[in-house]
């Protein structure tokens, strides 16, 4: 399973919780809240996507134990059950708040921004009550989990003072009065409990989200997450409203299938999203500027040799499926022209797929979950480098030849 | 033997039926478990586009069929012979594994017509009791085609079923068979691409008076989604079909049309190599507590269930009929017991003409894209003093041009060396072969039971197969091979060489995996195991789902009415067993 956090946000999220000093007891038990806000609660969990990083596969649900491993260090999410032991039982709204909302856990403990605190900082207080009251309600499970296995000095949790200096304003999502309820309830959930940009933006050197490249894509795990602004050539600008609804609602659309990260997302949570939440954030995110003043590559020639070699292997390997127009087939084989993840300026989506394989996401709505194979094995690093320059310039795409070492480095990351 | 929790329903088999009938109960709520002996099986992983086309691995070494050491068989002609065990698969290929034979096939989809379903009445209506041959042990399968119409048509929106109807709610089409019974509704897709064999082929039928018409086909002619929603690729013609999985999720198949939504059904689990040993029945024997399976690791385990449908290849539903104590076994000593009779198989011809100064291209081929007539099926001609019963579906359908086994050359050819170089190359392109996939009718002598010598790895005896091509069938054979010659000849081939059976039925070469019978459907209980809706006359919570409900088997491809039989038998334990649990027709 991939998770999609940066490398450093390979923290451990509510795991500082559970370490800390209990304060003053806080007797909470889930009969004051009343049905309504626990389910409000409830669907703030969902639009969160609390589950898919604190469930370990087979778990209990929110016991955590879901291990990421990082170039720096194991980290293990944290048991956000109210078990007063092993779970947040003791803790109080307020200290939850913090956690939430500051990255501060009970004690003073510094969070590791695993835990996409700067993002819930745009949530408001009524919806940080209501998701409290939800998560007081739950089951308590004793599931004890050990902290992080990170490595010096990214085990010592002040370290995160000095991070949350340079990178992380908490600020409350200010609607703009200019724009509709629909765009401002969309840009709510995208850049509050939603957490898009954890994955989606660019990260600056010491992985804070960097301003310029909003929701400009990324690359995590090995993957790219895209560009998901409304930018023309770069990000959506193609899919139309209804086709982000889809894609977020089924996990397929006309163009792509969701998989690598994006599968937890659709699993546990986007799928159940209310239609209007759904349109809002489509609103929101085709209102995005793209990533302006980047000119874009031009098409290699077909006469360029590595077209002409990608194009033979494309015939034999990938047509057959994604076919001579590259445009495949919707929710089976996704389209090849276009697509953002061919297209992206790094190749590693692309790379990615053709060198591991891959599987997509099936939902109720769209149950097929359709996989590619695994072509590593098969084709060597130059013929990679041939048929990925090759894909990502026919078709009407425009991107940056892919070279053999690129492959090679793809593949050693690829390596388990 | 350790005791799991109690099931609701257990579906042994995985395969096409199994799915099917998970399917039907799925939305019953009821807690359901299948148990599937082989491994579990994924496209992108094991149908992998650069792997797939492995013919060594596939084809010549078997790599989807079950293996003889985990269930083998063994086989003799007469009852008087001792039967000695297959070990190599030749004449069949039973399959193994999450999806079954079902993975391994040729796509071709058969509905059976309205007479078969009553072949017995048939004839003797049409010809007189008398003219019914002793030899033959043919019977009526105590339900209908119209009955059957419905999960006949819900089959080819599963499928993604490629065609052309012939007969729509009784109107005759030009262009399609004729001779098929009224379907509610046209195929879901639009006919294969006819390559030029097959052209070749519906031209000289035409000119011979028959009516051509597109085979029907399970490998989609265009994008498809079905009727569960599991989308389906068009097939590209890569010609590696029979034998192999499709890597580009275009042949139909449990794996890409049903267990995709199986899996996201909350009510059922799925085990893989779990194989079920026998199904256990409480004192009075007439009710089923359960099976005994060994799970991966080995440990033999008690399922208890208020349902078992056994849902496996026909050879291993009989089996573990025959095993588990369920009917009468068959004696064919005084013609009594119902378990392992009325096994039948499929009679294959075929005609193979040489032709000059043609490119048939070979290499592009489907398991089911090319050309069929049925004017020389079923009781579609006047048998009156032709001395037998039955007939086949006879086609042209270009399979591919895979690099080891399709390499025609004339008889005389010697079988190496530079001299069988020169004809190979010379008849690669210029080889084209009429088949005719023909009627295999029951007799008293062709049976199942178990060996008594032969045991597989955890003690329990093989089934036994005791079969021989019936009179009646090599008269058939011979009458639709030279019809067959005709065709051949009309398409302008220079030489032919045909194929009608000859001497005793040889396990060797590969015939066909369409065995049938053994556990078969009636009305009556005394030549019957199960009733209409598939359900065991003897142990009513217990209903048996395949090819061994065939009382005989016509001239067709069997999996589409395999397919319609899994339909029809999961919708009458949904909408009357469930109801009202017990027999459900009267004994």
């Amino acid at each position: 399973m991939t998770h999609a956090f940066s490398p450093i946000s390979v923290a451990a999220g509510f795991a500082a919780l559970i370490l800390s000093v209990p304060t003053a007891s806080a007797q909470q038990t889930y009969e004051r809240f009343g049905f309504a806000q626990t389910e409000r609660g409830r669907y703030i969990a969902i639009l969160g996507d609390c589950a898919a990083c604190h469930t370990a596969p087979g778990g209990a649900p929110l016991a955590g134990g879901l291990r990421f491993e990082t170039p720096v260090g194991a980290i293990i999410s944290s048991n956000i059950t109210p078990d007063r032991e092993n779970g947040i039982g003791k803790m109080t709204l307020k200290e939850f708040d913090a956690a939430m909302r500051e990255g501060i856990g009970q004690g003073g403990k510094r969070l590791y921004p695993a835990m996409p605190y700067p993002a819930f900082s745009n949530m408001t207080d009524e919806d940080i009550a209501d998701l409290y009251a939800w998560i007081m309600a739950q089951q308590p499970a004793p599931a004890q989990i050990n902290s992080n296995e990170l490595k010096f000095p990214f085990d010592i949790r002040t370290g995160m003072i000095a991070w949350n200096m340079i990178n992380f304003k908490p600020d409350a999502f200010k609607p703009d009065p200019a724009q509709s309820a629909e765009w401002n309830r969309g840009g709510y959930i995208v850049e509050g409990p939603g957490h898009c940009g954890a994955c989606h933006s660019g990260k600056t050197i010491t992985m804070g989200d960097k301003s310029s490249e909003h929701l400009t894509g990324a690359i995590i795990e090995n993957w790219v997450a895209p560009n998901i602004t409304g930018d023309a050539e770069a990000g959506l600008g193609a899919w139309e409203e209804q086709d982000i609804i889809a894609y977020l609602k089924t996990g397929a659309n006309r163009f792509d299938i969701a998989s690598g990260g994006m599968m937890d997302v659709i699993r546990h949570s986007s799928r159940m999203w209310t239609d209007g939440d759904l349109k809002a954030v489509a609103v929101y995110l085709k209102s995005q500027p793209g990533r302006s003043g980047k000119p874009l590559a031009a098409a290699l020639p077909e006469t360029d040799m590595r077209m002409q070699a990608g194009a033979r292997i494309y015939k034999d390997r990938c047509s057959a499926c994604h076919f001579d127009n590259g445009e495949g087939y919707p929710g089976l084989f996704p389209s090849l022209a276009g697509a953002g993840s061919v297209n992206a300026e790094e190749p590693t989506s692309v790379l990615h797929v053709v060198l591991a394989g891959s599987r997509a996401v099936a939902t109720p709505a769209a149950p097929t979950g359709p996989a590619m194979p695994s072509l590593g094995w098969a084709l060597s690093d130059n013929d990679i480098a041939n048929v990925v320059t090759y894909v990502r310039n026919a078709f009407g795409n425009t991107a940056a030849p892919v070279s053999t070492e690129q492959v090679a480095t793809a593949r050693a990351a690829l390596q388990p | 033997m350790r005791r799991l929790p109690k099931k609701d329903i257990v579906i042994v088999g995985l395969g096409w039926a199994g799915s099917i009938v998970a399917r039907q109960l799925a939305e019953t709520g009821l807690d359901i478990l299948c148990l599937e002996r082989g491994p579990w099986r994924d496209t992108a992983r094991d149908f992998n586009i650069s792997t797939v086309t492995d013919e060594l691995r596939f084809d010549k070494r078997q790599a989807l069929m079950v293996q003889p050491a985990q269930a083998g068989i063994t086989v003799r002609n007469t009852v008087s012979e001792t039967a000695l065990p297959m070990r190599q698969w030749g004449s069949f290929h039973p399959g193994n594994g999450v999806g079954g034979a079902g993975l391994h096939w040729a796509g071709i989809t058969w509905r059976f017509t309205p007479e078969i379903f009553r072949q017995r009445s048939h004839l003797v209506e049409r010809y007189g009791e008398s003219a019914i041959p002793a030899e033959l042990t043919v019977q009526d399968w105590g339900l209908t085609y119209d009955e059957l119409e419905p999960h006949y048509d819900a089959f080819d929106k599963l499928a993604g079923v490629s065609g052309r109807a012939g007969n729509l709610k009784g109107e005759i089409r030009e262009g399609g068979n004729p001779f098929e019974g009224p379907r509610q509704n046209d195929y879901p897709l639009p006919p294969m691409v006819q390559t030029h064999g097959p052209k070749l082929f519906a031209k000289a039928a035409a000119e011979l008076g028959y009516h051509p018409f597109p085979s029907p086909s399970a490998l989609p002619s265009e994008p498809y989604t079905n009727s569960l929603g599991l989308k389906m690729g068009p097939c590209t013609y890569c010609g590696f079909c029979t034998n192999y999985g499709c890597a580009n999720y275009s042949k139909a198949s449990a794996l890409i049309c049903v267990v995709p939504w199986l899996l996201l059904q909350p009510n059922i689990e799925i085990r893989v190599n779990s194989e079920v040993v026998r199904i256990e029945k409480d004192g009075t024997g007439r009710r089923a507590t359960g099976v005994v399976y060994l799970d991966g690791a080995g440990e033999e385990l008690f399922q208890p269930a208020d349902l078992v449908a056994v849902c496996g290849f026909q050879l291993e539903n009989v089996r573990l009929m025959l095993l588990s104590g369920v009917g009468q076994p068959y004696d064919p000593a005084t013609g009594t017991g119902v378990t392992g009779r009325n096994y039948a198989y499929q009679t294959p011809n075929s005609v193979t003409g040489f032709f000059e100064n043609v490119a048939f291209n070979p290499f592009i081929g489907s398991g089911a894209a090319g050309g069929a007539l049925d004017d020389l099926n079923n009781d579609n001609f006047d048998h009156a003093g032709l001395g037998f019963f039955g007939g086949g579906s006879t086609r042209v359908i270009p399979i591919g041009g895979a690099p080891i086994s399709q390499r025609h050359v004339p008889s005389g050819t010697p079988r190496w060396g530079a001299k069988w170089k020169e004809e190979t190359t010379r008849w690669y392109q210029a080889t084209m072969s009429v088949g005719c996939e023909a009627s295999s009718f029951s007799t008293p002598g062709n049976y199942l039971s178990l060996d008594p010598t032969y045991k597989d790895r955890i003690g329990r005896p093989l089934l036994r197969m005791t079969f021989d091509w019936p009179e009646n069938d090599r008269r058939m054979s011979q009458h639709v091979v030279s019809k067959c010659t005709d065709i051949v000849r009309a398409m302008g081939a220079k030489h032919w060489e045909p194929a009608p059976i000859k001497g005793a039925w040889n396990t060797s070469p590969y015939q066909s995996s369409h065995v049938v019978g053994g556990f078969v459907m009636g009305a009556d209980p005394s030549t019957s195991a199960t009733n209409k809706y598939l359900q065991s006359w003897d142990v009513p919570n217990l209903f048996v789902v395949g090819a061994q409900a065939f009382p005989q088997n016509p001239g067709y491809n069997p999996t589409g009415t395999v397919c319609a039989l899994a339909g029809w038998a999961g919708a009458a334990i949904r909408d009357l067993y469930l109801k009202s649990p017990g027999p459900l027709a009267p004994t």
